[in-house]
């Protein structure tokens, strides 16, 4: 991986708060709850684990580089994106953490769902050829699955 | 005298080179074992190792030498080791045995032997020392020996054994020898001039410590003497240590050596500085290693360890607190923490003299912490301060905890500090500049509750500290808040108002000094050396200052629109009202009118003010506080106060009918304030049972509905609150107290009462639930009464059971014949009924279910015969009472055949030959497919004269709790129930033969048997589970231990052997509706033993139950089960085998439509089964993402979660070939 690290100071931001979801006291079996922004942002952040910076042991909420509110949602015609501020401008690895965002979205949404994820500063991600291409590199898999973090252990 | 043969052959083992090192030391143990024991002597050994000692292998004679130095040895056989010795080309270790076995070979010939000697020997013969810690030896031995090790420290190549074998001769006991302070200080001499410590390996010098800190422990004065050098020994030694274990000593042994040299101009003094140099590089504990290893030694415990050697010796004073304060100025929380901690610990210990002169950078830094780490205040956080634990606020709490301590320790310095300083005054100051809590900006809420916990700190230190805040601040409060002093009961005058709002910031500050004194008082109660007088100057102040104050506190409860305004002041209102309130009187004499008023205003808070839930819950728990306050300090004036302004009060309003205030809050006031004190619980819980007696008329006989909730209501917080609450009273049993045991017991008798005398009930349909609340209170009522109580209420019940028309009296029963008995059913179903029969009957079964073991009950044989007809009629209670009867009547009675006690087997007989059914034994046989059928089916009982599936269905419910009752107890019979039970689970296959034999008319085709399975199947819940209505500890069942497990393992063969031999497939849904009935009650311990067997019929049965919706939650606990299954390894293997199965079953379960729980649960139980071996499941994979990918679009979010979960889990399993695919493969899911 890389020799120097990118940016070596990050500021570690305290989790937020979460929305508490309210639940119902009596649930209707058969109603159906729709996906939210909350869920994806579940999705990304801490259950399972944290999806990792690649450069940092700090997860990616912690350093603020997704939110909740940069996460855009429709849910009826099956559109999600999610805009995400990497730590500093131009980061270089602003490209393995659209990925991996993209890949764990794409491994936790339903299918019917077009995922694109987009960075400030960097809009290859969206190509799906590029992304399908990124992941036949063993080594950018490699790093991909490593910020994905094992899910059990 | 031991056999040769035995121990030889440990010596065998011993020179064994191949085995392992544990079978040597188990050699080893056993042979000293037989030395120790004079099993073995010393001569014999040696003589007949002989062969073993002059072997030319020198291993084999290293490993076997020293085993001859056990025993101080008898001159007898000196000849012999003399002879061997200079027969063979002895090694050190073998010498060493010699030295030990005979002294009178010279010291100049084991030197000459020695030196070309084995270090490894050495070590052997330190390890064995080590071993006969115990055995005595002669002091001969001993001086040799400590020489011998002594010299060899010298030598860096036998270190370890000489280590080793100093300290194990060192710890032992004067009893059997022990090394004298000559030889010790020896030691010590060779330590200091010989050992260099920090050269050496990790565990050497864990034994140099070791050492060091034994020869502290035991030879104090050997150390006291060595002065100087060995301080500075010390300090060279421990110089760099970094190994967690080790530095645990070192730290031991500084404090140890503060307790030797006391002296403050000893030798310690000089090192001091030097010493705390090395110590102070420590602080604070921090582990550089990842957690990930091992690590024996705590952090927690190692930083009490340093924390105890930094508070040694006063003579670290000068550098330790200068340290410590350095450090409490960084940013990193935990060394924050740290510093406070250890500056607690030691000012303490190094004195008020010492700690003087750093007063006020003390004071300096505390300020600044508390100042930084308080949270504002914010309108919630007014609890009392022993609510403070939580984490966030660790700095805070220690730093208050220093605070105390020192102002404890130098009252009159750091309290001028305190008291003189700029920022608190400032803060006091500029609270008037903000009128109303919502104006006061975040900083300055911020400062004042750091300066609120800093009075409150030093007023609670002492009494004079606490004059000194209160002479200082306490006016200036008043004066803030406008409040002017009386002195007496002066009344304020007319014109006095409170304009506006009052100053919060000064409320607040008021407040904290308030519970702050109230601490003192309580406080120094318990310990006799300081009493606080009623005449301390601050108490006088209070006194003048009462009266006023109450009435600032009332006045601020007034509720207002600004709502954080509002909460805020609603807090301090309250607490001060209840602080007021609870002073202790014999200290401040809160004048009896004050006290009625704080009470009265509390009270019209709870009668008027229940729409501001805040304001009313806050009020509730203040006047609970009093009341307990009260209660505890035995007050009479303030109890009988108490009891007629609050309690009559609150009884008052729950039997009047006026509506203003929801009967919930008035249920929940009376119980809350109910337990807190015997007094006020009698007066409550008789008003409660008036106000039930009168609303359960009103509903009763006049049919009023509201009366009717009103009255569930009442009694459900009767059943829940109240009687359970008085099983202890401030921990004595409560029913032993006069008085109140009284009360469940009129309880139940009256509710007999008041049922004979309304013979005309008018109660319409919503009398199940009221029903339903009465029965729990009867029920809990009665268990709780004693056996002569109970015996009374059952022949009151009686007697108005027997005066209804609808039951049977006893003349009557005798004569019933089934026909008659099943014509009565048809004429009067439990709908016909009349109310109050019902009501009867119910009633009576509740006190049934919740009689005592011992308690008799009379007329056993009318009461069976009403309880099986009313059962019949689909009553429940009626079946658990006949449960909880069988289950609880005596065995056998032997004394007591005359009197009208009926034993069980009586009560059976009567059950057994009702003619509700009758015996049969023709059935059974066939269909349990028990080849000696005769034992299962001889007694089995059949229901065919019961011509309705109805009844049948009753029937069979009744029969499941009677066998519930038997099996909880054990009693065989419970056998024939469940084969008669079982039968009727089968009766499907049997249902043509039956109806042609017994009922040639009637056409019983499978639709009309079905119920009847049904029910059937669902008796094994009954049966297994648990229930809350009867049959319970609470109610006095008998429970045999294990009998759940008893009953798996008796019903599992045949519910398999007939799953197998049925063939049609509602009997095979029908036993396996009965199978997850059993399984899913059953004790998972005894499931997991079985786990083999019971897998494949688990699949089976859980494919089976999915085709009914009315199944959903029998799969669930189903899955549960087979969840328990997979997440305990001993489960494992039986999973391994099934994993096919299995998955393929949750597979299908992830889409079951009608059970969101169920598709959760299945995919939770997936992700276990992603954690077996990948050879196992990896055929599976792509079946199961697929699936799961499916589940990622469940309706439920819950659903979803797992799903990406179960993926992610499934997904790690890499084909390690074809990594590419994998990784495609996801694309082709997505694209699909």
């Amino acid at each position: 991986m890389v020799s120097e690290l990118i940016n070596a100071n990050p500021t570690v931001y305290e989790k937020k708060e979460r929305r508490v979801r309210i639940t119902p006291a009596d649930v209707d079996e058969y109603a159906v709850e729709l996906i939210d922004q909350l869920e994806i942002f579940d999705i990304l952040s801490d259950y399972c684990i944290d999806i990792k910076d690649p450069e940092h042991p700090y997860s990616l909420e912690e350093l603020k580089v997704i939110t909740e509110d940069a996460i855009e949602l429709d849910a009826k015609r099956n559109y999600v994106r999610v805009t995400f501020t990497p730590t500093v401008e131009h980061c270089s690895m602003a490209t393995v953490i659209g990925l991996c965002l993209r890949v764990k979205l794409m491994r936790s949404l339903p299918s019917r769902f077009k995922v694109s994820p987009l960075s400030c500063v960097n809009k290859q991600l969206n190509d799906k050829e590029r992304v399908a291409a990124a992941l036949e590199n063993p080594n950018l898999v490699d790093m991909v699955d490593e910020c994905l973090g094992p899910s059990y252990e | 005298m031991a056999d040769s043969i035995y121990w030889i052959k440990h010596v065998e083992s011993y020179v064994d080179s191949s085995g392992s090192s544990s079978q040597q030391v188990a050699s080893l143990d056993a042979i000293a074992a037989l030395l120790k024991n004079d099993m073995l002597k010393i001569e014999q050994l040696v003589r007949d190792m002989e062969m073993y000692l002059t072997t030319t292998d020198s291993i084999i004679r290293s490993r076997v030498a020293f085993a001859t130095i056990f025993e101080n040895a008898g001159s007898s056989i000196e000849s012999a080791f003399a002879s061997i010795v200079y027969s063979s080309e002895w090694k050190a270790l073998h010498l060493v045995g010699a030295i030990e076995a005979s002294w009178s070979i010279t010291t100049t010939i084991v030197e000459g032997l020695l030196k070309d000697g084995e270090d490894g020997g050495i070590l052997l013969l330190a390890e064995l020392l080590q071993r006969l810690a115990s055995k005595p030896l002669n002091d001969a031995v001993i001086r040799s020996l400590i020489g011998f090790f002594t010299e060899r420290l010298a030598d860096w190549k036998a270190l370890r054994g000489a280590l080793v074998g100093c300290l194990a001769l060192m710890k032992r006991k004067s009893n059997v020898g022990m090394v004298t302070i000559n030889e010790a200080r020896a030691v010590a001499q060779s330590y200091i001039v010989n050992l260099q410590v920090q050269s050496l390996g990790q565990h050497d010098r864990k034994l140099c410590y070791e050492l060091l800190e034994c020869l502290f422990d035991r030879y104090p004065d050997v150390v006291a003497a060595l002065d100087d050098n060995i301080v500075h020994g010390i300090c060279e030694a421990i110089d760099g240590e970094k190994d967690p274990q080790c530095l645990m000593i070192t730290f031991r042994i500084v404090e140890l050596l503060a307790r030797i040299f006391p002296d403050p101009s000893g030798p310690l003094a000089s090192f001091a500085e030097e010493l705390f140099e090395i110590l102070g590089s420590y602080f604070p504990i921090h582990f550089t290693h990842p957690k990930g290893d091992e690590v024996e030694v705590k952090r927690d415990e190692l930083s009490r360890a340093l924390m105890l050697a930094f508070a040694s010796t006063p003579l670290f004073e000068p550098f330790a607190i200068p340290l410590l304060l350095e450090k409490l100025s960084s940013t990193l929380p935990s060394t924050k923490v740290e510093s406070l901690r250890y500056l607690s610990y030691c000012s303490v210990l190094y004195g008020a003299e010492r700690m003087a002169q750093h007063a006020e950078t003390l004071w300096a830094s505390l300020k600044d912490a508390l100042f930084n780490s308080l949270e504002s205040i914010s309108s919630l956080e007014l609890e009392p301060v022993d609510d403070m634990g939580f984490q966030g606020n660790q700095i805070a709490t220690e730093a208050l905890l220093l605070l105390q301590k020192v102002v404890q320790q130098n009252e009159g310095s750091f309290l001028s500090l305190i008291v003189g300083d700029e920022e608190i005054n400032l803060t006091i100051n500029s609270i008037t500049t903000f009128k109303n809590y919502g104006h006061i900006p975040m900083p300055n809420k911020k400062k004042l509750h750091a300066v609120g916990r800093i009075l409150s700190v030093s007023a609670r230190a002492s009494i004079a500290s606490c004059n000194r805040v209160f002479e200082i601040f306490f006016v200036r409060l008043m004066d803030t808040l406008r409040l002017s002093g009386s002195c007496g009961d002066i009344q304020l005058e007319d014109g006095y108002k409170f304009s506006g709002r009052l100053d919060y910031g000064a409320l607040y500050l008021c407040i904290e000094l308030l519970t702050a004194c109230r601490c003192l008082v309580l406080g120094s109660e318990g310990r006799t050396s300081t009493t606080v007088s009623a005449h301390e100057t601050w108490s006088c102040m209070l006194q003048s200052f009462c009266r006023s104050l109450t009435e600032a506190f009332s006045f601020t409860l007034v509720t207002t629109a600004d709502e954080e305004s509002q909460n805020a002041y609603v807090h301090s209102g309250v607490r001060g009202l209840q602080i007021m309130a609870t002073f202790p009187g014999s200290f401040l004499p809160v004048p009896k009118l004050i006290f009625e008023s704080i009470l009265m205003r509390l009270m019209s808070i709870i009668t008027l003010n229940f729409d501001n839930g805040l304001l009313w819950k806050l009020s509730l728990k203040a006047l609970v506080e009093i009341a307990s306050f009260v209660d505890t300090r035995h007050d009479s004036d303030k109890a009988t106060c108490f009891k007629g302004l609050v309690v009559e009060r609150i009884v008052l309003l729950l039997s009047s009918n006026d509506s203003t205030m929801p009967l919930s809050l008035k249920l929940k006031a009376i119980s809350e304030i109910g337990p807190t004190g015997l007094n006020f619980m009698l007066s409550i819980v008789q008003g409660l049972e008036k106000a039930v007696f009168d609303r359960l008329s009103d509903a009763l006989v006049h049919g009023n509905i509201e009366s009717a909730e009103s009255a569930v209501q009442l009694l459900e917080c009767l059943s829940n609150k109240l009687l359970p609450c008085n099983t202890s009273w401030h921990g004595l049993r409560f029913d032993k107290i006069g008085g109140y045991e009284e009360f469940p017991f009129h309880f139940a008798v009256d509710i007999w009462d008041h049922i004979a005398k309304n013979t005309d009930f008018n109660i319409g349909l919503l009398d199940n639930e009221l029903l339903d609340a009465t029965m729990t209170a009867v029920k809990l009522a009665v268990a709780k009464c004693s056996e002569e109580s109970q015996s009374i209420i059952i022949q009151k019940a009686l007697n108005v059971l027997f005066s209804s028309a609808t039951f049977p009296s006893e003349e009557s029963i005798s004569g019933v014949n089934p026909s008659k008995l099943e014509a009565s059913q048809h004429n009067h179903g439990l709908n016909s009924f009349p109310y109050r029969d019902k009501w009867i009957v119910s009633l009576f079964a509740s006190v049934i279910i919740a009689l005592r073991p011992q308690t008799r009950i009379p007329n056993v044989k009318v009461i069976v015969h009403i309880l099986l007809t009313t059962l019949l009629s689909g009553h429940v209670p009626a079946a658990q009472a006949l449960g909880s009867m069988v289950n609880k009547l005596p065995l056998k009675s032997n004394g007591m055949e005359t009197s009208d006690v009926c034993s069980l087997e009586a009560a059976l007989d009567i059950i057994f030959s009702s003619s509700v059914w009758t015996p049969d034994d023709s059935g059974l046989r066939r269909f349990c497919g028990t080849s000696d059928g005769s034992e299962i089916g001889s007694s089995g009982l059949r229901l065919s004269f019961l011509s309705s599936s109805l009844l049948q269905v009753h029937a069979i419910v009744g029969l499941a709790w009677m066998g519930k009752g038997l099996l909880m107890r054990g009693h065989e019979k419970v056998k024939d129930i469940t084969m008669t039970i079982f039968s009727c689970l089968l009766s499907n296959s049997d249902s043509a033969a039956l109806s042609l034999k017994q009922h040639p008319i009637k056409d019983s085709d499978e639709e009309d048997v079905l119920p009847l399975m049904k029910s059937a199947a669902d008796a094994f819940h009954i049966l297994m589970s648990d229930s809350e209505a009867c049959l319970n500890r609470r109610f006095h069942a008998v429970i045999r231990p294990l009998y759940k497990q008893r009953f798996f393992s008796t019903m599992m063969p045949v519910l398999i052997s007939s799953v197998v031999k049925s063939n049609s497939s509602i009997t095979r849904s029908m036993l396996y509706r009965a199978f997850a009935h059993i399984i899913s009650d059953t004790p998972h311990s005894a499931i997991l033993s079985e786990a083999k067997k019971l897998i494949p019929l688990l699949v089976d049965s859980l494919s089976m139950l999915s085709e009914d919706i009315s199944n959903s939650e029998v799969i669930y606990s189903v899955l549960l089960v087979l969840s328990a299954i997979l997440t305990d390894n001993t489960g494992q293997e039986a999973v391994v085998e099934n994993a096919y199965i299995i998955i393929t079953r949750l597979l299908g379960l992830i889409s079951y439509p009608h059970m969101m729980l169920v598709r959760e649960t299945a995919i939770q139980c997936l992700v276990a089964m992603s954690a077996l071996p990948h050879t196992r499941i990896y055929p599976m994979r792509s079946q199961v993402l697929r699936a799961i990918s499916n589940a990622l679009d469940d309706p439920k979010r819950a659903v979803r979660q797992e799903a990406v979960r179960c993926r992610q889990a499934w997904l790690r399993i890499q084909d390690l070939y074809s990594w590419q695919q994998l990784h495609l493969g996801v694309f082709n899911i997505e694209k699909a």
